[in-house]
């Protein structure tokens, strides 16, 4: 290889600015879709399952075995039912998300100090009052935190995407390996981690507004 | 729509006797599989494992590992492979191993760490109070009482590895994920369903395994410690 191969490359960033802008565009999408799906599914399933003990176990125990599958495996078996390579992913990632956010939904709403509720019961509020003025808004700082992971394993699950041509900047990535170019890689690379890491913050500062109360205790 | 002739071609690929046999069949390829994931878990263990006890027997510090662990998360394992591959590191399995292995550290460690740093005070006190050196206190004490966690963390690594070795035929690697890439590539998508079929199964095989093995080891009063993960 007598070509330099350097790791970063100004040039390339330039000379690919459309290809970057694209590839990032499709990624941040794609998570942040994702993860507004999931979310909306997530919160019905696990307040069903906070209501009914039994189906909690089978919530839990699904999800479990669900999520142990490999994404590459999902996206294989998912591709060809769905013939799209953007739901594919997009269903794929999805899953993924559910799954962690259920279950931190369901933790926070267990982790709810039995005395406010009963507090709450003692006042009079029928339980479905209770559970939108007392259980949720206590179990928020755990949904923050479940939403948080959810997105932070979106955007490097994203990735994954290329075994089926829709892997936003992991397709940058692939190019790269397949001319052996680290630049393109690394650029790639670099903003991920850079995507996950803006999203963190936002979702932190957004968990931080919405729970005043618990400021404090930290 | 021809998800029924998918789902036929799948079949058809899983009951293929060739598919099964030879240097590139399922059997052999599992046993790679498996070969490549238990060598990514050993190296992953053989550096987390005594840094996670170390850090979570000293009496401060630590913070940034927990931190650290969680950061991993957001490094795709795609972009590492691909990184190896521009380096000496080349194609193949033993980059992935190597992949794999970086990413089975941070449960590992996170798990060893908390497992010693959560131990009770009082009984480290007491053994502490009996003339106990720290390094007793350590495998006598600390260790044991940690051990749920410890094998917790082991089996979610396992697990992780399992399922992130499929990428290795990314990269021109092999194990099970062969099955589904070439499967791709040639567009037989019902070798692709089966590739991803039998790929899910061997990693809840190894979660049921692995999880039964924990419990069978773990003694029975400290069982109800051991559900977490």
């Amino acid at each position: 290889m007598g070509a330099p191969n350097p790791w970063f490359s100004w040039a390339y960033v330039q000379a690919n600015r459309d290809d970057i802008t694209t590839a990032l565009t499709q990624h941040v999408l794609l998570t942040v879709e994702a993860v507004a799906i999931a979310a909306l599914v997530a919160l019905p399933l696990a307040l069903v399952a906070f209501r009914h003990p039994r189906l909690s176990g089978l919530v839990i125990g699904t999800s479990g075995v669900l999520y142990t599958v490999p994404s590459l495996a999902l996206f294989a078996v998912l591709y060809p039912v769905l013939r799209d390579r953007r739901t594919t992913v997009l269903v794929g990632l999805v899953v993924y998300a559910l799954l962690v956010l259920v279950r931190n939904v369901l933790v926070g709403l267990r982790g709810v100090d039995p005395a406010v509720t009963d507090a709450a019961r003692g006042l009079g509020q029928s339980p479905g009052r209770i559970l939108f003025t007392v259980q949720l808004p206590n179990a928020l700082p755990s949904v923050v935190v479940g939403l948080r992971l959810a997105t932070v394993s979106t955007v490097a699950l994203v990735t994954i995407g290329v075994v089926v041509g829709y892997g936003g900047l992991g397709q940058l990535m692939y190019r790269g390996f397949t001319s052996l170019y680290r630049a393109e890689i690394v650029t790639a690379t670099v903003l991920t981690l850079a995507v996950a890491l803006v999203a963190d913050v936002l979702l932190w500062l957004a968990g931080r507004l919405a729970t005043p109360w618990a400021r404090g205790r930290r | 729509m021809n998800g029924n002739g998918v789902l036929a071609q799948t079949l058809r690929w899983l009951n293929d006797p060739l598919n099964w046999q030879g240097p590139h069949g399922v059997p052999a390829l599992t046993v790679e599989h498996l070969g490549m994931s238990a060598a990514a878990v050993l190296i992953a263990a053989v550096v987390a494992l005594p840094l996670g006890v170390w850090l979570g027997h000293r009496p401060r510090g630590g913070g940034l590992t927990v931190v650290a662990s969680n950061t991993s998360r957001a490094l795709p394992t795609l972009a590492l492979l691909f990184i190896f591959a521009t380096t000496g590191l080349g194609f193949g399995n033993r980059p992935t191993v190597l992949a794999a292995a970086l990413f089975a550290m941070p449960p590992i460690l996170s798990h060893a760490f908390t497992g010693v740093r959560e131990v009770d005070p009082a009984a480290r006190d007491a053994a502490g109070g009996m003339g106990m050196s720290a390094a007793r206190v350590l495998g006598t004490v600390e260790l044991p009482l940690a051990l749920p966690l410890i094998g917790a963390g082991l089996r979610t690594a396992a697990v992780q590895v399992v399922a992130t070795v499929p990428l290795a035929a990314l990269v021109g690697g092999g194990g099970l994920g062969t099955i589904i890439v070439t499967g791709f590539a040639t567009q037989r998508y019902g070798q692709v369903v089966a590739g991803g079929i039998l790929v899910a199964a061997l990693c809840l095989a190894v979660e049921a395994v692995l999880a039964f093995g924990q419990r069978v080891l773990t003694p029975r009063p400290m069982r109800a410690v051991a559900v977490g993960r």
